[in-house]
């Protein structure tokens, strides 16, 4: 019963700091937002490409559009068309290749007035192995990462399963539509040493001890009846190994020194 | 009480991790090695005959003495590092040493014979240009100091500033020079370039100008490089354009331009392109300096002059001589000259200043080492023999910065490598096996290819066994002859064999002055030495083990890649690290610049590890390029990958490698500069090893550690440094996939940064610009109570994200530099350690730094053993594992494994080097020195003789029931 207990608290603590990995992610942004004063609220789009060839040399297409709502809710939507009768047929010879499955957004800022600051340059790119791919039956999960001002900097697609074991998949069926499970993670805000709390506990426990009028003796008046005859034993060994003639020896007498 | 309780709590769980030294352990498994850096200024006690002090000044701002008769420390002075500790002049006058500090910043005044300062004057600010001491009628009272636009005159022996004058035109004349030739006078030399010279005369009383006057010298453009004061105050300059010397005297009020003496008349020539040099000597502070002075017409051609009556007369020509020195001692001054002899050695004489006469019998070889660099200084020590002819000793500075002291006839009495007061990286290298184990080893580590050749293999090596045995032997004979006391137990390169617990090693040491070192770790003795030549002042050194000593008979192969910073042109320099030879093997031409290294595990035929060197085009280039190599990387090129960082445009990317060794990317991760700046990355060690997967916790279920191979670290900062918004940030990515693993920001901080990533955890260190204090942060990283895939990580097929702990603690102090331990097969608990400005080298045990430590005690915590939390980190004495061994100005730590899992070889590099063994988890596979042998022996056999009659009485006590 109690192992249990203990096992629901852990899982807890750990599933609070994985939440907390989230929301203050975008609490974070929130804030920034907040900061930058109004924003849009409809959002803004962004393309999400993919590539596979059987070459190998990356050639983008549209894969689908981003709906990224700038401001409070920072949230992100994906939609997506399905895989052609010719892109399943590619999918598949790039799996049975080994090839990669790429996918690629341009460098964007979540803060949609930012966005005319700075016209986006450069693409971020990540790929999966494309038989991985195949073999999740397209349903990948795809994360996009932001810095504190809200830059998108990384994208990372992994597939569950994330495994190739060279299952056949039939294509009509498991390559038609994306399961695509898509997010976006902001900087975590690190914990700085926890002064006050501590010093909270340390006050509460004197509290305590300060109550329970018992914990006001002595440490001698509480302990004599163990310290004494430890030091006696002690002694009594103490005298004991002088008289058997420096067994102790070596180090023992010369850290005594 | 709770107080009490935490500490009890705390010191409980000490009982495991502390560590400290016995006083008798002092210096069993450590060593120390204290440097100073280049010599800048070098100066001998002349006071007393007896003297054995030598004062330095180097380039790492340090003030050392030396004793002269076995190259130890009297003492030594670090000053701050850069610009504000750079020592700008020396002077000694009997038993006081001058020191002008940080651009003319301070003076301090030293007493040579303890190192005690005397005192400290601030001055004025201005830029420093020159000191010199003045004397009034033979006698030393003051020292002058010449700023941009000021002159001062303290007194000797207080400090105290007599007067301090502004220069006039100070800001059209550059003012460089000051001569005081004990007359009442102080004469400030200035010059304007291309102009004229401008000479101003100070009473040394009260600072009075007594005279002013400008010369026309239009072929001049610096007085400090091309001139020197002669005879009774008569400037000599040299010119190479004009090819004459110009004299003038200083105090002449009739003489109003500078007389011209073309070099041909004295037959001399300086060679075009070299820019002579004068040398002249003023033996006394308190009189004029001599009437010889040397002049350097090419870098080997020196020749002594004399001024006479207006005239300059050679006394005697020096062709070819590299170097050249005036040395006083009493009345007589000498001058030391260093004249090639053959292609290894040079010869030192002595001369007498006033004639040019030879003194006999003065010749001192100096035998050039050929791994070395050419001498570059000369510095003589010259005193009068019991016969009162002049005796003298050399100390000769090299290229390679090493100082070497010598004697009559040429006996080396000390030397000194300073190249190694700035190490900028070091490996560990085993050390082989003696030929009898090697050959064992070797027999069963080759791979089977037929009969006969195995047979001829085993006949091969049981012939070498025979000759080392025999070789043995004949040692045994021969030092059996000898007297014992003359058998010498040094360590040299050839007895040098791997000790039953490898706890012997070689410790390669790259230098910035481009000197490798190959030091045995147990004494620290200097085992081969090499100097690179030509070595860029701003070189980047990487050296990369490809063949450990694990491979007889191939030879164990290191490889140095140095490349230029400014242009990123690398070259490789192969060498074997037991002996320090260069090796035979091509090295690949490298045109381009070189990017990023990649040492793969994959191995050639003659068991080298491929080094692949990516260059600006992102092309391949293996290192060895054998077809085996090759055909082996075309196999598992699909697997390679590699990643580069580009921290000025804040861009990571990744690349794999194709089949013709060319490249792809594959991802990218942009981090804007605008905002942050990448100013380090970091993967981990890939000889650490890590013993258990998970972490056992109280309720005994296992929370398994996410140990990604590839995953690398990023340390960003932000580029607004305002208190409030500055941060520090980390970014965990994995270096495959590019996937970003986990990105925290650590508010209200700023570098500079100090990490560690290893095994599951980063630990790093950052300034809270808030709170004004050093603070550590952890995190660790764990897969959760499940293995996703328990046989084998592959970047490509981990898809569920780490769960991500994160702490932060308060560290009392300011860092260095932090490394962790590392230990063989990674059982022993681990260590951080610490390198504090103060010299000091902080064990901290890992414990402390865990982010699942409990803010509340309960009862599972305490069973995983897990100490409750405490904002502030404690630095306890005991934990420094160097106790007043104390190595200045830290640089760098570096940890190896040893052959037992219980030991950490550790050097910590800086000005200084140290090197120790720590135990992290307690010498648990060692015994203890103080094991008591006889006890445990004695007993056993007591107990075995005890069973022994016991039985005996036993069957005779049954025999007698028997017959009862």
């Amino acid at each position: 019963m109690a192992m249990r207990r203990v096992l629901s608290l852990i899982l807890s603590v750990l599933s609070t700091v994985t939440l907390l990995w989230t929301q203050s992610g975008e609490c974070n942004n929130g804030r920034r937002s907040g900061d930058a004063g109004d924003t849009d609220l409809s959002g803004f789009s962004v393309p999400l490409e993919h590539s596979f060839e059987v070459d190998d040399v990356p050639r983008f297409r549209l894969r689908g559009a981003l709906q990224l709502k700038g401001g409070k809710e920072n949230g992100v939507y994906l939609s997506q068309n399905q895989l052609s009768e010719k892109d399943r047929i590619t999918l598949k010879d790039v799996a049975a290749a080994d090839g990669l499955y790429r996918v690629r957004v341009p460098r964007v800022s979540l803060q949609v007035d930012r966005q005319t600051e700075r016209p986006s340059e450069g693409y971020l790119t990540t790929f999966v192995r494309a038989c991985a791919l195949v073999e999740s039956h397209l349903s990948d999960v795809i994360t996009l990462h932001t810095d504190v001002s809200g830059y998108i900097i990384g994208i990372s697609i992994v597939t569950i399963p994330g495994s190739c074991r060279g299952i056949e998949v039939e294509d009509e069926v498991d390559l038609e539509v994306f399961n695509t499970t898509i997010s976006v993670v902001a900087p975590v805000t690190a914990p700085a040493p926890e002064t006050a709390p501590f010093i909270e506990r340390m006050e509460q426990e004197m509290e305590k001890k300060g109550k329970n009028p018992q914990e006001q003796k002595s440490f001698f008046a509480k302990y004599w009846m163990y310290i004494v005859p430890l030091v006696l034993f002690l002694m009594m060994s103490g005298a004991q190994d002088q008289s058997g003639g420096g067994a102790g020896g070596g180090a023992a007498n010369g850290g005594g020194r | 009480m709770a107080w009490l309780v935490v500490r009890l709590a705390i010191s409980m769980s000490l009982l495991y991790t502390a560590s400290a030294v016995f006083e008798d352990q002092v210096g069993k498994f450590d060593w120390r090695q204290q440097f100073i850096g280049k010599v800048r200024f070098a100066l001998f006690d002349t006071h007393s005959q007896a003297s054995k002090k030598l004062l330095l000044a180097t380039d790492k701002n340090v003030f050392a003495s030396l004793n002269s008769r076995t190259g130890d420390l009297f003492w030594r002075h670090v000053d701050k590092t850069g610009p504000e500790g750079h020592i700008d002049a020396l002077l000694m006058y009997g038993q006081d040493a001058v020191v002008v500090v940080g651009n003319g910043r301070l003076l301090r005044s030293w007493e040579t014979t303890v190192g005690g300062l005397k005192w400290e004057t601030v001055l004025d600010t201005g830029s420093f240009q020159a000191a010199a001491l003045v004397g009034v009628q033979d006698f030393v009272k003051y020292v002058a100091v010449l700023k941009k636009s000021a002159i001062s005159l303290h007194d000797l022996s207080s400090g105290s500033e007599i007067w301090v004058e502004n220069l006039p035109d100070s800001d059209s004349v550059q003012y460089q020079t000051i001569y005081s030739g004990g007359n009442g006078l102080v004469l400030v030399l200035g010059v304007v370039p291309n102009s004229h010279i401008v000479i101003v005369e100070y009473k040394i009383e009260d600072g009075e100008i007594m005279n002013k006057k400008s010369v026309e010298a239009a072929w001049m453009s610096s007085l400090e490089s091309s001139c020197a004061v002669v005879s009774s105050g008569i400037l000599l300059c040299v010119d190479q354009i004009t090819q004459s010397l110009y004299t003038l005297p200083l105090q002449s009020a009739e003489q109003t331009e500078m007389r011209q003496i073309h070099l041909q008349t004295l037959d001399l020539e300086v060679v075009s392109g070299f820019r002579p040099v004068l040398t002249s000597t003023q033996p006394n502070p308190a009189q004029p300096p001599l009437s010889e002075f040397f002049l350097q017409l090419s870098p080997d051609h020196h020749i002594l002059l004399q001024f006479k009556d207006g005239l300059i007369a050679p006394l005697r020509d020096f062709n070819p001589a590299y170097l050249a020195a005036f040395a006083t001692s009493g009345e007589r001054t000498v001058a030391a000259v260093m004249s090639p002899k053959n292609d290894t050695a040079c010869s030192i004489n002595l001369f007498s200043a006033d004639t040019g006469r030879r003194h006999l019998d003065t010749t001192i070889i100096y035998h050039m080492d050929p791994n070395g660099g050419k001498p570059n200084r000369l510095y003589v020590h010259a005193f009068l023999k019991k016969d009162d002819s002049v005796g003298y000793r050399v100390m000769v500075q090299t290229e390679d910065l090493a100082l070497t002291f010598l004697q009559q006839p040429g006996r080396v009495v000390w030397m000194r490598e300073e190249a190694l007061a700035d190490v900028v990286t070091m490996e560990m290298v085993d050390l082989p096996f003696t030929g009898t184990q090697a050959e064992l080893e070797g027999e069963f580590g080759k791979k089977a290819d037929g009969l006969l050749p195995m047979v001829l293999k085993r006949l091969s090596s049981q012939f070498i066994l025979l000759q080392a045995w025999l070789a043995h032997l004949w040692k045994l004979f021969y030092d059996a002859r000898k007297p014992r006391s003359s058998v010498k137990n040094e360590v040299t390169i050839d007895v040098l064999s791997r000790d039953e617990f490898n706890l012997q090693k070689m410790m390669l040491m790259v230098t910035a002055s481009g000197k490798l070192f190959g030091i045995d770790s147990k004494s620290g003795t200097i085992l081969w030495k090499q100097y690179l030549e030509n070595i860029q002042p701003n070189s980047v050194f990487k050296l990369i083990v490809q063949r450990t000593t694990a491979h007889f008979p191939h030879p164990p192969q290191c490889t140095l890649l140095i490349k230029n910073k400014d242009t990123g042109l690398g070259s490789l320099y192969v060498f074997n690290p037991i002996f320090g030879k260069k090796s035979q093997i091509s090295v690949p031409a490298l045109p381009r610049p070189i990017l990023q290294t990649l040492l793969l595990p994959v191995i050639d035929q003659d068991y080298a590890k491929v080094l692949l060197l990516i260059d600006d085009q992102y092309k391949v280039t293996a290192f060895p390029s054998t077809k085996n190599v090759l055909q082996q990387l075309q196999d598992t090129a699909s697997s390679i990958f590699f990643y580069l960082v580009d921290s000025s445009q804040g861009k990571l990317s990744g690349f794999r490698l194709r089949k013709d060794l060319s490249t792809e990317l594959i991802w990218e991760v942009v981090i804007p500069t605008e905002v942050q700046k990448i100013v380090a990355v970091k993967g981990k060690r890939a000889n650490e090893h890590v013993h258990s997967q998970g972490r056992v916790m109280g309720d005994r279920s296992v929370l398994y550690k996410y140990l990604n191979p590839n995953l690398l670290a990023v340390i960003t900062e932000s580029t607004d440094t305002h208190q409030e918004r500055s941060f520090v940030g980390i970014i965990l990515i994995d270096g495959v996939t590019g996937r970003i693993v986990h990105e925290a920001v650590q508010r209200k901080a700023r570098g500079p940064v100090h990490f560690v990533h290893s095994e599951n955890w980063v630990v790093y260190v950052y300034w809270n610009s808030k709170f004004r204090r050093n603070e550590f942060s952890v995190l660790e990283l764990f897969e959760g109570a499940e293995l996703y895939n328990s046989t084998v990580f592959s970047s490509l097929d981990r898809p569920h994200p780490p769960q991500v702990l994160q702490q932060s603690y308060i560290f009392p102090a300011p860092i260095n530099t932090l490394e962790a331990t590392l230990t063989e097969k990674g059982i022993t608990s681990r260590h951080l350690l610490v390198g504090l400005p103060s010299g000091n080298i902080l064990s901290l045990p890992k414990l402390f730094l865990d982010p699942r430590r409990p803010e509340m005690v309960s009862e599972q915590s305490r069973e995983e053993n897990l100490i409750p939390y405490a904002p502030e980190m404690p630095i306890r004495e005991e934990w420094f594992i160097n106790y007043n061994q104390t190595v200045s100005r830290v640089r760098g730590i570096y940890t190896a494994p040893s052959g037992l899992e219980s030991t950490c070889l550790v050097v910590a590099y800086g000005l200084d080097i140290y090197q120790s063994r720590v135990f992290p988890s307690k010498q648990f596979d060692v015994l203890k020195d103080d094991y008591d042998y006889i006890l445990i022996s004695s007993v056993l056999f007591g107990l075995f003789f005890a069973t022994m009659i016991s039985k005996r009485l036993a069957e005779v006590k049954l025999l007698n029931r028997a017959w009862r």
